[in-house]
This record gives C-alpha cells, structure tokens and sequence, in this order.
C-alpha cells in the first residue's frame, strides 16, 4: 500500500491506496467523485479528463502514486448551481452535451485550452479537443460552447 | 494490473539502487504507454520505481548551437520552445494535449515505438542521446522495434538536438490514434542533408537515396522519381506498407517544401 | 402558446444542471453495500468446441465468491437470450433463431463470446480469477466471408446454409416487367461497412436479490428498461415482472447498442441470487468493441431501371445481411422491415422487389445501431439515383426532383408496404440547394483543381419510417411486442407536475422537451414539471427510445394523458365556478366561463382536486392524475436533404468536408436546439461511417479494430461545423404533428459524403470506409 497527500478540489485529503491504483479510481471510488468518468482502457476518450497541478491529464493514466503532492481538481471542484464556471454555463447555453458522459472530461480539457491559449478560432477548438471523444453532439456545438465561454474567462 | 511495488525516485542514484534492488523492474516517466499496458495486463512486473521526481532530468536548455531537452520533459514543454520549430511542431502533434502534459522525450524514445514521432527527431536533427552511462548517437541508439541500444537499467537523462541549419517535420498521422503512420523528418545539419523517417517501418530508418538527392538539390522537385522501398513496411487496417512507401515521398516533400 | 418555454422554444435542458457538475447518476456511479465485482470469460477463438471448462483454480483464487459456467445457469433453466420479431422467408416458413444462451455451453463463435464468469471481492481479484479458469478449446474453422458463408460449414447444427431467413418485398413480377421496358439500368455493388456502436459509457449492470422477499433488482445501461424486465422475465426466467425491477439510470449514449438484451446483465442478476449479494459488471472497453452489437454489415447489388428521361420505373435489391453468431433482440427485423421497406426513398418508383439473406458468421451479433436499416436503404437509394444521374448526363438533384412524390400525392402508398403521410421534398431540396451555394459550385470546383485538389458534390435525399411503431401492423410483422407507449401525468397538490413516461432519456433531453410539451399545454410554468423515466417502478410501462420514437410515440402520449387531465380539471372548474363543463375554457393555464370575471388558475383546480371542500365528489373521484397509452396510427415520416461537399487531396487521399447542409423535415419541432444537437450527432456518426469507422475482423475471425487505437472515433477535428435547418409539414396522425428526429442525420449523411467523394473522383464507387488509402488508390487510378 502507498500513502499519498493530494489536494483534491482544495481539500487536502490523506489516502492509503494499493501501489497500483489508478487516480480515476481512487477518485471515483475512494473520494466518491463519480464525476470523472471512465470510457475505455488505452488512454483516448478522454472523459476521465482533470486538471493535474493546473494541466488537463487522462486521470485513467496516472497512478495514484505518482500524484502524490499534487493539486488535482476534478469537475465537481470547478462550479455548483448557482456558481458555475464560465465552461459549464456555456455548455448549457450551447446545448453542448447530451448523453453528459463525455461532459466531465470535455469541460476539464477545454478549461484547459483556454487557459493554455489565446484567442481561439473553431479550428483551433476542434484541434485542442482531439484528446477527447463526444458520441453525441458531432463537436459542432462544443466548439460554439468553448468559443463562447472563451470570451467570459 | 497486476500487482506491483510503486518506488518513487527522488534521484538519479536512488533510481538505479531501487532498479537493481528489484526482481523485474520497469522505469515510469509519463506512463503514457507503460500504464496502459499494465492496466491490460500486457505486462506483468514485480516493480515499478517512478523516476518523474527527479529534477535534473527535466528542463529544456537552449544555447546558440544546441538545444538539450531533459528526458522527462513533456512534449508540451518541448512544443513551447520554438528554438527549433521543427521540434516544436512535431512535440505538438504527439497523441492529444493531455498526453502531451504528461508523455517524456525519455520514455517515447526508449519506448521506441515503431509510430512513435520523437525517433525521427532525435534521428533527422542528429541529436545525441545522454543516458546515466554514457552519450550515444542518433543513428546507433535505436535498434530495432521497440528496441534500443540502452542497456539493462541504463535511463536517458536527456537528448541534445544541435541547431540544423533547417529542418521541417510533417507527419501523416494514423486517423483513430494518432500516432505517426508515416512522420518524416528533414533537415540540414551538420553540414548534411538528414532524412528520418518514422512510423513506416518496423525502426526509424535514414531515406539514404533522398538525403543524397537534397544534398544535391534541397528542393521539393529533387525527390522525384525517388521511391522508397516498402517491402518491409508496416501493413495494418489503416495504411498497407505500398501506401506507406508512397506516404514516405509525399511527407518528403512536404517538408523539403517548407524549408527549401 | 408562444412562450420562452413552450413548443417551438430552444429552452436550456434542466438535466444539464448535473451533467455539466458532475453530479450525473450513471450505473457505475451506483454502489451497493456488499457488492461483489463480475469478469466474463470470453472465448479467444472465433470458433471452436468448448469442453472441460475447469473453474477449480479460479474458485481457489483469493477473493474469488464463486465461477459460474454455462451449463449452471441451463440447470437453473435460465432461458436463452430471444430475437424478439419473427421474420418469414419467401416460402412462408419461420427465420431459424439458432439457440443462444447466455454463458456459452460447448460451442463458442465468436472471439468475445463468455463462457464463464467469475464473481469476486473486488475487480482485480474477478480478473485473477478468470484468467485462471481453463477449458479445452477444438479450434474449427471460422465462417468470416459473408459472401460464402451460406456455402460455408454450418455454424449452428440446426442452421443450414447458415441462413436464417431468405425474405422478399414487393412485386417481383412487376419489377421484372418494369426492367423489360427500361431504356437505361443502373446497377451498383455496395459494402455497407460494419460498425461498433461506443456509447462512450460501456455497458454496465449492477444486479441484486432481496431474499426476503425474493425481488431482483437490477441496474443497467438500457434504453429501455421494461422491455429488459420482460424479456428477463417472460423468456430468461429470472422471476416473475412484478418481482423484477429494472433501473436505468443516467445512460451515457445508446445509439441501438443498449436497446439489446445481453450476456452480462443476465448473468449479473441471475448471479445476484446464488451468491447472495450484489454483483457489478462495468464492461471495459475492449469488452464493448468485441460483445457489444455491431451494425450494419450488407452486402447489396440493386439495379435501377430508368426511361431516357430519367424516370425510374423499377427498382430490385438483393441484400446478404450479416447477423454475426447469433441473432441478437431485434436483429432479424433491422434489414427486413427497417430495410426493405423504405427502397422507395423519396421517388415514385412504381414497382420494387427487395430480396434479404439473413446469414450467420463467426462474428459478434449485429443489431440495430443508429437509424438501423434506414441508413443501408438511403445509401442503396441514393447511391444508384446518384450514379444513375451521372450514367445519363442528368444533374444529380433534377433527376430526384423529377421523381419524387409530390405534396398533392399524399397519402402515398410505396410498393414496399408503406404508406407516407405527408411531406415536401422538393421544399428540403430547394433550401439545401441554396444554403450550399449550388449555382457557385463549379467555380470552387476551378479553383479547387488549381489548387492540385479534387472536389465534389453529392446528395442524399432521405426518407425513414420513424416513431415505431403502430402495434398491430408491427405484430402481424413479426414483433414480438406492442409498440405503444404510456405516461403518467400526476397533477400535485399545489400544482406542480409529475410526468411519468415509458420512454428513456440517454442524451435525447427528454426532461427538457417533454416538460416544454406539458407547460406549454397546462399553461403551467416549465419549472414546474418533472419528467420522471427509466425506473420499471415508476413507470407503469413502456417500450423505450429507438427508432425516433420518443417524441411521436411517448410525447403523445403525454399529449394524451394531459388532455385527460385537462377534461377532468374543467370539470371541477365548472363545479368551482358554478358553471357547466361545457361553459368552461382553459387557456394559457386559466379556466374562465364566458360574460364572467371570474377565473380560476390552474393551480386552484388542482389543489380543490386534492382538498375537495367545494368539489363535486358525488360524481367525479377526487385527485388530479391520468395516465394514457397512444398506439400510433402509422408510422412517422421524417425526410430530407442531404448535400456534402469534399475537397480530396489526391496526393495523400484525405478527404476534408468543406461544407455539408441538412435541411430536415421533422414535422412541429418541439424544441429546435435540441432537434439540431439531434441532427449534428447523426450527421457525425453518418459521417464516420462514410470516411473512418469500420469493424473489421482479420482471416481468423480476431477483431483488428478492436480498440481506440484502431477503431476510428470521429474527433472533433475530423468533422466540419454543420449547416442544418428544418422544412415543415406536420405529422398528419399524431396530436403533435411531429416526427421523431434522432436519427436522420446517421441515415442521410453517409451517402451524401461518398456521392461527393465518388464525384470528385470521377469513379463510380469506393468502398466504405473511404479511407485516405482508399481514396489514394482510387485517385491515383489502381
């Protein structure tokens, strides 16, 4: 068993995990933060997508080990009703989820394209989101999200 | 995942102790291949000592004549510095942005995935590769298919590109994972014309006939008629070895176009 | 009612407020204290004779509960997994549904097929234990070619030729004297390319028993959820439907796939009982590329006859379709009834004759997946009208237009046993034109070949048979079941409002559309309504979301349900406005009387409905809730069109789409944002399957593209921002005069993308996926 210190949507939590857990599992099972999700086994879908030290990171790939001391936030750290962060609201405002499984990771990995770039165009958008896979929307409304909350951030 | 013992490394020493120490060790920088493989069970170890603590190993380092990238910088730092912009754009095109915050110089060419993008770099720009024994070239470090000439426990500590006086990377890369089909890198360096192709066969190899032609004439047009020889190519649901050889003149091109 | 919520407003969806935080409830998410986790074994083989399956090492393994072969559940009379619709062959004789059990006994055939299954303390402990268990396996020779297999060996004993039905459609006799008088046929050879569906959640179940009081509870991933209890029930023999309750929660995206009755589920819930406690299986993502079913797979020759002029006057398909090793729920009605019957397409093509070869291979199921057989009859259709255009020098939207069925010919009877309600193609056809710049097409041609690139054109003029389905045609098809749906409409105390539907959301946003639908009629703030489905307790009954039913089947019956609601709540307003029923009118959520000042809110009715101090309790039962079950008349008839436009570089073959337009006619949409989220989906999911999905099995019956590294995900790169708008005629038959929308988009766009492909290549046909390879040779003429 490893004992690793993260900091989990701010919360500073102390965790006892086997040496080979994965941080998406740890995170869903042991935190309880089923938002971050789990879509396949080879590192590509990306809606295990949270942001590591401030970096967009397939939690599925990460031991929970190797995070330790790191800050990690995950799409229940990022807004709630009533305060959503400017990607959640404009991806309600742009109809940019259905199914919501992809949502989580997508939100992330586009929070961290914006922070990480300037003035994006849609194909700048449809190229920074290629780590992550929506089944439902065809992308077009993401991109108008991601454009629109560009502006707000 | 099988089970396994985690080690942390703090420092070079700590790393090989804890390697030698154990049964079947393996090496984790990013573990942007080696977690997939063990969360599938494709591997089995009775360790793994994690080497992504050690500071000195990462960082970039431009001078005027070279830029040395740490092994376990991650591709994203290295799409960062423009010092050699085909560098920059091949660390940019690597797997997805997540992947490229966490993937190493380090671990894709020791790794030496045959669709890997950095053996082309460290190959086409003559880079030298440092490890915690020695220095190897470019052209002796990769071997074979996912086999280098890195011995037993032996880590990359970092690579050193020397500035080419050009150099242009383009890559067809494979529609569902990205990875490189056929990536093809050109340069002028050294006083040489260097052509490195990846993803097309079993190993980056050297287009010799190509590098001989640009040598000759740095010029789009001085590859024609120059073929590549597939018979030993990679052939898979995306692209037949036939494709590949073709793909190879074609991205050829595209990057003598850029440059020339 | 035009309001900010009501019909025909793009109200904001109220289920995004947990998607978009976290806060979404999908199986996995659920955990049940005690629960134990399940691992399949899967066959490694494509085809082989199974035999001493020995499961002592794996029992022996720490934190193993127990393994469970196939032959435990056949002693437990757990029944096999049913193909739910009957499908005669031409000679009048029933399909063959080989048997199907859930754990495989002693054939296994197909590479992902469970054998055994292993019931642990914990994921990985489930792990150890299956790759611990050994069976003998004799390796026979896989049946992968669907050309041959009906001359391949048998897979099943009682299955000759490998042949599960040889069905037909339409007058053969007609069609022929139709050929005889043609002065041009066009004939075209089509690989309908199979795909695997990847829902991004995997399938999922979570099953449990309550001895005490022998009730199951099971959790799973399904679109819909009483069609899952009752064949559990009624064919797999779990436990009787009053004592088997089936949950599904958030579903992560279905596309078909979830529709299915499978494997996994049963054997979690079957488990659940002989272990005595909970079992979680969450496939992972290489279990849902092999066992998940896969879609389409045809392979089809069709001939058009046509008159000089370019009229079509018959039109003959002969079609294998692949079931893989079994067939799965529905598979058996997807290239028959969902196939065969839309070949008349938009056109007035007097005679048809369909002919269908149902034929196993050693393959993984194939079923229903998105627009499920409509987008293999639009590609037939709109492939050969295509080349048919070319072949005589016609424009390729005139030729259509020539001969489409025109508004004033409604109702229609096809030659294939449809009868289309209404519709105006020219209308879709027209606004598609314009919206990609037709007439400015041939300079962006120029330009585009100065360039060195090759561009083109193509159309897709589409027609499906949505909202499934009338009950009493289905049935006399072959359907197992009514294809009817229920809702609840419950009127609480203070006057808010429960909906209860049969239907199941899995990304339809059905809480947001079918609570528009009931504000906008009780005139009751949107707010106010909650949609309530997925829950077999909670809902008296329903068949599920497929087929672009949900609003055509399920919304109308809401509409239902609310009208009877409306029926009583006048009557007690007529009582509390000492008035007549018939005196009294309801608008905008207030019932008035005429010459009166006096109102009441909606509000007031209902809570005198609950505390009937002044209400006439002598005739009319207190409380304000009705429910309603709607059988549609026929089906719905979403069309229209289509156009794609490419700009290939023949050097490497990459196919960019510089533009494509979908004009759409739904009928009355209800909320237009989330029709065009509909429209967009398809469209990308068409898409892939004309330039980058396909499921392909190498000469050993191995699935090559068996994960992401292989199988081509359409990524937000890969897909252009997409044109859509809507043309209108109303849905003639049911109370909304909608149409049903989730499909379309899958069932229109693949032929309009390789119709441009084709076109910029100057070559007659291309295999699907048109892949940059595909597209290379075909450019460079090899």
């Amino acid at each position: 068993m490893a004992d690793v210190t993260l900091t989990v949507n701010s919360r500073e939590c102390n965790l006892s995990v086997t040496d080979n857990a994965i941080l998406a599992d740890t995170l869903r099972q042991q935190l309880n933060l089923t938002g971050t999700h789990i879509g396949c086994d080879t590192s590509q879908c990306g809606s295990c997508t949270i942001h590591m030290d401030g970096k967009s990171v397939k939690a599925c790939t990460v031991l929970t080990a190797q995070a330790h001391g790191s800050e990690i936030t995950t799409i229940e750290g990022i807004g709630r009703p009533g305060d959503l962060h400017p990607m959640q609201e404009a991806f309600n405002e742009h109809h940019a989820l259905q199914c919501g499984f992809c949502t989580p990771g997508m939100i992330m990995s586009a929070i961290g394209l914006v922070n990480e770039s300037e003035n994006l165009d849609g194909d700048a958008v449809r190229k920074g989101l290629e780590g992550n896979f929506c089944r439902c929307t065809g992308y077009h409304n993401i991109v108008k999200a991601v454009l629109s909350a560009q502006e707000r951030m | 995942m099988y089970a396994f013992n985690y080690h942390r490394a703090a420092s070079p020493t700590e790393a090989a102790d804890m390697y030698t120490a154990s049964d079947d060790a393996v090496y984790l920088a990013g573990g942007m291949t080696l977690i997939p493989t063990l969360k599938q069970r494709l591997s089995n170890v009775s360790d793994v000592v994690d080497i992504g603590g050690i500071d000195d190993w990462n960082g970039v380092l431009t001078s005027g004549r070279s830029i040395r990238v740490g092994s376990l910088t991650v591709h994203n730092e290295v799409a960062s510095y423009s010092t050699i912009e085909a560098l920059c754009t091949l660390a940019s095109g690597i797997g997805d942005p997540q992947v490229r915050n966490r993937g190493t110089i380090g671990g894709s060419i020791a790794n030496n995935d045959p669709a890997a993008d950095y053996p082309a770099a460290v190959v086409g720009l003559n880079a030298k590769v440092q490890t915690n024994q020695r220095v190897i070239d470019a052209d002796d470090f990769f071997t074979g298919m996912f086999e280098t000439a890195l011995e037993e426990g032996e880590l990359v500590t970092g690579v050193e590109f020397p500035m080419p006086v050009r150099a242009a990377y383009v890559k067809f890369p494979n529609p569902a994972s990205r990875y490189a089909v056929v990536g093809v890198m050109v340069a002028e360096t050294g006083g040489e014309c260097r052509v490195a192709v990846t993803g097309a066969g079993p190993c980056v190899f050297r287009a010799s006939a190509m590098e001989e032609a640009l040598s000759a004439n740095f010029a789009p047009d001085a590859l024609d008629g120059i073929s590549v020889d597939g018979s030993d190519f990679n052939s898979d649901i995306h692209a037949s070895s036939e494709y590949r050889a073709h793909l190879v003149s074609a991205m050829a091109k595209r990057a003598v176009a850029q440059i020339a | 009612m035009a309001t900010e919520t009501g019909i025909g407003a793009s109200v904001r969806r109220k289920e995004d407020a947990r998607f978009i935080t976290g806060s979404g409830r999908y199986t996995d998410d659920i955990n049940i204290p005690g629960q134990t986790y399940c691992m399949f074994v899967r066959s490694p083989h494509a085809r082989a004779v199974i035999s001493n399956i020995d499961t002592s090492e794996a029992k022996a393994t720490d934190g193993v509960v127990d393994v469970f072969v196939g032959s435990d559940l056949a002693a437990d009379e757990v029944g096999d997994l049913p193909c739910g619709w009957l499908v005669k062959s031409k000679d009048g004789s029933d399909m063959i549904a080989p048997p199907h059990p859930p754990i495989a006994t002693d054939r296994v055939n197909y590479v992902g097929e469970p054998y055994a299954f292993v019931v642990a303390e914990s994921l990985e402990a489930a792990r150890n234990g299956a790759e611990a268990v050994n069976a003998n396996f004799q390796v026979l020779d896989p049946v992968l070619n669907l050309r041959t297999a009906s001359e391949s060996d048998n897979i099943h004993d009682n299955v000759p030729s490998n042949r599960s039905y040889d069905w037909e459609l339409g007058d053969k006799d007609a069609t022929d004297a139709a050929f005889e008088r043609a002065d041009h046929v066009t004939s075209v050879d089509i690989v309908n390319n199979r795909l695997i569906p990847n829902a991004i959640e995997p399938r999922a179940a979570v099953g449990s028993y309550d001895a005490a009081e022998g009730a199951y509870t099971l959790y799973t991933t399904s679109q819909n959820p009483h069609l899952e209890r009752l064949v559990l029930a009624a064919f797999v023999n779990i436990a009787p439907e009053a004592k088997l309750h089936v949950v599904s929660p958030d579903v992560g995206g279905g596309f078909g796939s979830k529709i299915f009755v499978y494997a996994e589920e049963t054997a979690v819930i079957w488990a659940a009982a002989k272990v005595g406690r909970p079992i979680k299986w969450t496939a992972d993502r290489v279990e849902s590329f092999l066992a998940d079913a896969h879609g389409r797979d045809h392979v089809t020759h069709a001939e058009l006859a046509l008159s000089s002029e370019g009229d079509f006057l018959g039109l003959r398909v002969k079609t294998l379709a692949n079931m893989g090793a079994y067939l799965s729920t529905f598979a058996s009605s997807v290239p028959t009834y969902l196939y065969g019957t839309l070949m008349a397409g938009q056109y007035k093509t007097p005679a048809i004759y369909v002919e269908v070869q149902a034929l196993f291979t050693n393959t993984a199921p194939v079923d229903a997946y998105r627009g499920a057989g409509r987008p293999e009859a639009t590609y037939v259709v709109e492939t050969i009208v295509e080349t048919a255009a070319r072949e005589l020098n016609m424009d390729p939207g005139e030729i259509r237009r020539r001969n489409f069925i025109r508004p004033d010919d409604f109702p229609y009877e096809t030659p294939v046993a449809l009868t289309y309600d209404t519709g105006n193609y020219e209308a879709s056809l027209d606004r598609a034109l314009d919206l990609v710049n037709y007439q400015g097409f041939a300079a962006r041609k120029a330009e585009s070949e100065s360039d060195g690139k090759r561009r083109g054109l193509g159309f897709s003029c589409y027609i499906e048979a949505c909202g499934l389905a009338p009950s009493q045609v289905a049935l006399s098809l072959g359907a197992g079941v009514g294809l009817f749906e229920s809702a609840e409409v419950r009127v609480d105390v203070t006057g808010s409002v429960t909906v209860m539907t049969g239907a199941h959301s899995h990304g339809q946003g059905h809480e947001t559309t079918f609570a528009q639908l009931v504000s906008d009629k009780l005139g009751i703030p949107f707010e106010n309504v909650n949609v309530v489905h997925g829950d077999t307790n909670r809902s008296d009954y329903g068949l599920g979301t497929y087929g672009s039913r949900s609003i055509a089947v399920g919304g109308s019956a809401i509409s239902k349900a609310t009208d009877k609601i409306i029926v009583k709540a006048k009557k007690i307003a007529a009582h509390m406005l000492d008035s007549q029923e018939d005196q009294v009118s309801f608008d905008d959520g207030i019932f008035t009387i005429p010459d009166s000042n006096e109102s009441l809110a909606f509000a007031e009715v209902a809570f005198s409905a609950y505390v009937p101090s002044n209400y006439p309790l002598e005739e009319l039962e207190p409380g304000l809730s009705e429910k309603a079950f709607y059988d549609p008349a026929n089906f719905t008839y979403p069309a229209g069109t289509h156009i794609c436009e490419v700009e290939v570089d023949p050097e490497t073959g990459c196919t960019e789409i510089v533009a494509f337009v979908a004009v759409d006619d739904f009928g009355t949409v209800i909320n237009p944002m989330i029709v065009e989220g509909q429209v967009h989906g398809g469209l990308a999911q068409g898409i892939g399957q004309a330039l980058l999905e396909h499921g392909v099995y190498d000469d050993d019956g191995q699935l090559l593209s068996g994960s992401y590294m292989d199988y081509t995900m359409p990524r937000a790169d890969d897909l252009p921002d997409f044109t859509v708008d809507t043309t209108v005629t109303p849905c003639t038959h049911n109370p909304l005069g909608v149409k049903g929308c989730g499909e379309a988009g899958a069932i229109g766009a693949t032929a309009a993308v390789m119709n441009a492909i084709t076109d910029a290549l100057g070559v007659k046909e291309l295999p699907m996926p048109a892949t940059p390879e595909t597209v290379w040779r075909a450019a460079s003429g090899g």
